[in-house]
């Protein structure tokens, strides 16, 4: 506990400079966040979704954090510019753990909220009230550390039946000298049969470690329609706890796609509730993982009500030391009859170093359900190789060919072309050991 | 559907076939557990100073641990104090006299279809009857003898061959494994010990008959087989008890070593006392099961049928130690009314150029829970392995659950495996078709889940397949309504 105690003396000895900076919003989830964060502390691989990353030790190291407000002093937009061409999109930045305004909202449909979230949370508390932590609430000790520390964090807000037709692009950029820690808070809320995309991107240039630890909140009303992309390219020294939860009523859409091409070490959770009928839920991940990666997505799709879909397909290669973790859950409870659910996770092994766990769990309580998984560890094809090579093709270029397509199936689902056509383009980089760099960031160019 | 019902009724009422008490002269010792009874059941099986110390340690380590939680199941707390830890049937005449079998007993025996006279017994296989916590004969022995197969209960092997169990008992399942194995370890009584010499293949099947008949006992058997280079076995086991309203408990321990070029098949064919239609009484099945591959181009092969016990806490495993070893699991687990279930395999390859093989049906039926949960792991030199894993859950009911619990644990890249799994109910299609042709429901449900577990069945010993479809349809037919 020695570890909890230290965040623990730090939160009570700066509560009222946390408190005097945020919106009553955020500080009144924080008092009970912090109380349940007291009973539960972090938690540990005896807790069987923690099994395969201890958490415990990414915050014992000496971080600082950032309790004060004080902005990093850079203009992200000279810092960072995304350069995947023809890619249009409404540009927002998180440097670090805080909002960077921007005032810029073109193609936001009226009535649209997209800004910061401790400013809007003092602005529009009627708005944001009933969302705000109303999922991570019932979260474990790292979602508790998180509503008890963060600050500040994004909002998106699409009112009914409006459509946001740019996709919200939000670009989380680590930018630090020092060892810190960083809490951000996503919350996003579409009404009944609002529609918007949102691509978040993860970059860090510099080699300073850091932790990040995100959680995000996403609302679907009756009907609405949400793609969420995340793509993450760090450094080895960054890591990264991710908590994703989303409630979908009736009819509701989600699209997750979660890639990572190069990091430290990531654990990303999602955790979605189907909670009206004919909700459909679709989760594709991909990692492509070497030297010492350690990356675990960890997903439970709860099934509380009947006729809803979900489908997932993780995909993971693992090359020199990685580690690669899948753990995915589909709970079907008794009243979810007519479900429909299928789960794949499917992994390339390249060194005898690398290890992959892989645990795709089935719990069912209702009879009339049609569900299935699989999970499979396994090589190139040799008779595939053989093939191309026999065509004329160097065994080299034969097995990256092989690899892309491999990938080639999560990033196909990516429904924004732009995005879809650059990502094809990094990972065939990152495979033939090209992509070292991020290529968008000013420092690389 | 009122037909169904009338014969869910039937197949209700007709329960648990095996359910009646022997009146036998049963020596129970006091109920509690301490370094005592230990002492006393040890002394009473006049066992060498180790064995006792081998207790003793496992007691003590026992004493450190709790009782694991992390299962699927809904266990109501255990009074260890509340059972008595050894039941003797056999009575004594006098002091200096040999034990004799009570006329009871063997009428007991041949009520449960296990005639221990050898001109009646089944062809083709040697008994060994185990009731409470004695074994009460072997049949066979002689003939086994002349071949070099040792085939006794654990009590007459220590004494007989003290070396022998000395250098395998408690090397593939330690006395640390488990909460259960911890507690086995200390108070084991009777189970099986097989020993098969090099280049011997056992010339007929080798059975354990367990029974549970003394109130408030549990039964702790341990059983220990060896199967030495070029040599093959096939093991059968099965099971019943009374119906009480009580909970009893088994935990038994089975160590399995097959050494090079030799082949072990064990099948079980479980059928506990699962408690009646409330979900009262029955048996508590917590049992630690596992072989070990230690020779090169070995195999081992668990089949089970499990149809019983309230609660079932079971991983038949298989440590793939020696190169081009196998290890094979298949399993039917038939769970109905209020009965938990949560089983399923460990196959851990360690030699190289090792194949796993996992076929697990599950069946669901009533308000019961039945959950697979099973480890592959790969570890870094285990070059070439190869697993393929299916796991089916039939679901019969809709107040009942099935779930699937794998854990792949891969670390070379060498490594080939594949998991499935699915969960559905019949299909109205499947039933319509049958209905087309004349075949009622009842009977459709009936050919489709044997049609769903044959495969595994067709591995199961002739008289043990036939028996196991028997109880696959007293335990379901009638459970869809």
């Amino acid at each position: 506990m020695s570890n909890e105690k230290e965040y623990i003396e730090l939160f009570e000895q700066n509560r009222t400079l946390v408190e005097s900076n945020c919106s009553a919003l955020l500080n009144g989830a924080r008092s009970t966040a912090f109380e349940s964060f007291k009973v539960a502390g972090f938690p540990t691989p005896k807790e069987e979704k923690y099994r395969y990353t201890d958490v415990r030790p990414i915050f014992a190291e000496n971080y600082g954090m950032n309790l004060g407000r004080v902005a990093a002093p850079i203009n992200p937009k000279e810092y960072f510019s995304c350069d995947v061409p023809n890619l249009h999109t409404l540009q927002e930045y998180i440097v670090n753990d805080t909002y960077y305004n921007n005032t810029e909202k073109d193609g936001l449909p009226e009535g649209a909220i997209l800004g910061s979230l401790n400013t809007i949370a003092a602005q529009h508390p009627e708005i944001l009230a009933p969302y705000y932590n109303a999922l991570a609430s019932k979260g474990d000790g790292v979602t508790h550390f998180n509503t008890t520390f963060v600050q500040d964090g994004i909002v998106l807000y699409i009112p009914r039946n409006k459509k946001a037709e740019t996709t919200v692009q939000l670009m989380n950029l680590l930018r630090t000298n020092v060892e810190m820690l960083f809490n951000r808070r996503l919350l996003i809320i579409l009404e009944d049969g609002a529609e918007a995309s949102m691509l978040i991107c993860d970059h860090a240039v510099e080699k300073i470690k850091t932790l990040s630890v995100q959680v995000a909140e996403v609302f679907l009303g009756c009907n609405a329609s949400f793609d969420l992309y995340e793509l993450e390219e760090t450094q080895a020294e960054n890591r990264r706890i991710n908590q994703l939860f989303v409630r979908q009523q009736a009819g509701s859409r989600f699209n997750h796609t979660n890639i990572t091409l190069t990091n430290g070490v990531t654990r990303n959770s999602a955790h979605v509730s189907l909670e009206g009928e004919g909700a459909e839920v679709n989760m594709y991940g991909l990692a492509i993982s070497d030297k010492q990666q350690q990356i675990e997505n960890n997903t439970l799709v709860d099934h509380l009500v009947g006729h809803c879909t979900s489908n997932e397909l993780y995909k993971y290669v693992l090359d020199d030391s990685a580690k690669g973790v899948f753990a995915g859950k589909m709970l079907i409870r008794k009243d979810a009859q007519q479900t429909v659910s299928h789960q794949t996770n499917r992994n390339l092994c390249l060194t005898k170093s690398a290890h992959i766990y892989t645990q795709p769990q089935l719990e069912i309580y209702a009879d009339d359900v049609k569900c299935s998984h699989g999970s499979t560890v396994g090589q190139l094809d040799e008779n595939a190789l053989f093939y191309m090579q026999q065509r004329g093709i160097p065994k080299e270029e034969a097995r990256h060919l092989l690899m892309f397509a491999f990938a080639g199936e999560v990033i196909d689902a990516i429904k924004i072309d732009a995005l879809r056509e650059r990502l094809h383009i990094l990972v065939e980089k990152r495979f033939r050991g090209e992509l070292n760099r991020c290529k968008g960031c000013s420092l690389c160019k | 559907m009122k037909k169904s019902n009338n014969i869910f009724k039937k197949i209700v009422d007709k329960a648990y076939e095996y359910g009646f008490v022997s009146n036998v002269n049963t020596e129970i010792i006091e109920k509690g557990l301490n370094e005592d009874v230990i002492r006393l059941i040890s002394a009473k099986k006049k066992e060498p100073e180790w064995l006792l110390e081998f207790r003793l340690q496992a007691y003590r380590y026992w004493l450190t641990l709790e009782m694991p939680d992390w299962a699927h199941l809904n266990v109501p707390p255990i009074d260890y104090q509340a059972i008595s830890y050894y039941a003797d049937p056999l009575k004594k005449k006098k002091s200096n006299e040999n034990k004799e079998i009570d006329p009871e007993l063997m009428k007991t025996f041949d009520k449960l279809g296990i005639p221990l006279e050898e001109r009646l017994a089944l062809s083709n296989t040697a008994v060994d009857a185990v009731f409470d916590s004695v074994s009460v004969k072997t049949t066979f022995k002689e003939e086994l003898r002349e071949k070099g197969i040792i085939f006794c209960s654990m009590g007459e092997a220590v004494q007989e061959y003290p070396d022998l169990v000395r250098k395998y008992l408690g090397t593939v399942v330690n006395y640390r494994d488990n909460f259960f194995a911890a507690l086995n370890s200390a108070v084991f009584s009777d189970g099986s010990f097989v020993y098969i010499p090099q280049g011997v293949r056992c010339p007929m099947e080798l059975s354990t008959y367990f029974r549970i008949n003394a109130a408030q006992t549990g039964q702790f058997e341990r059983t220990l087989i060896v199967a030495d280079d070029d040599s093959y076995v096939s093991y059968l086991e099965g099971c019943t008890a009374p119906m009480r309203d009580e909970n009893q408990l088994h935990a038994a321990i089975v160590e399995i070593i097959v050494c090079n070029n030799a082949e072990v098949k064990y099948s079980t064919v479980q059928n506990w006392y699962p408690g009646d239609s409330e979900g009262r009484g029955g048996i508590y099945n917590f049992v630690t099961k596992r072989g070990e591959c230690r020779g090169n181009n070995s195999k081992l092969s668990w089949t089970q049928v499990e149809t019983g016990s309230a609660i079932t806490w079971k991983y038949p495993s298989c440590v793939l130690r020696g190169d081009n070893s196998q290890g094979e699991f298949y399993s039917v687990a038939v769970t109905n009314n209020h009965q938990q279930a949560d089983t399923g395999t460990k196959m851990i390859h360690l030699g190289k150029n090792c194949r796993s093989t996992i076929i697990s049906k599950g069946i669901s039926a009533g308000k019961s829970q039945n959950s697979y949960r099973g480890l592959v792991r790969v570890a870094k030199n285990a070059d070439n392995a190869r697993n393929y894993s299916q796991c089916d859950s039939l679901l019969l009911g809709s107040k009942c659950g099935a779930h699937t619990f794998p854990y792949m644990d891969i670390h070379n890249d060498s490594a080939i495996v594949e998991h499935e799994a699915t969960t559905s109910k019949i299909s109205e299609d499947q039933l319509f078709y049958c209905n087309q042709r004349g075949i009622d429901t009842e009977e459709a449900i009936g050919l489709i889940v044997n049609g769903y577990a044959k495969e595994v069945l067709n591995k199961l010993p002739m008289e043990f397949a036939i028996e196991a479809q028997k109880l696959l349809s007293v335990s379901l037919e009638g459970a869809v309504g």
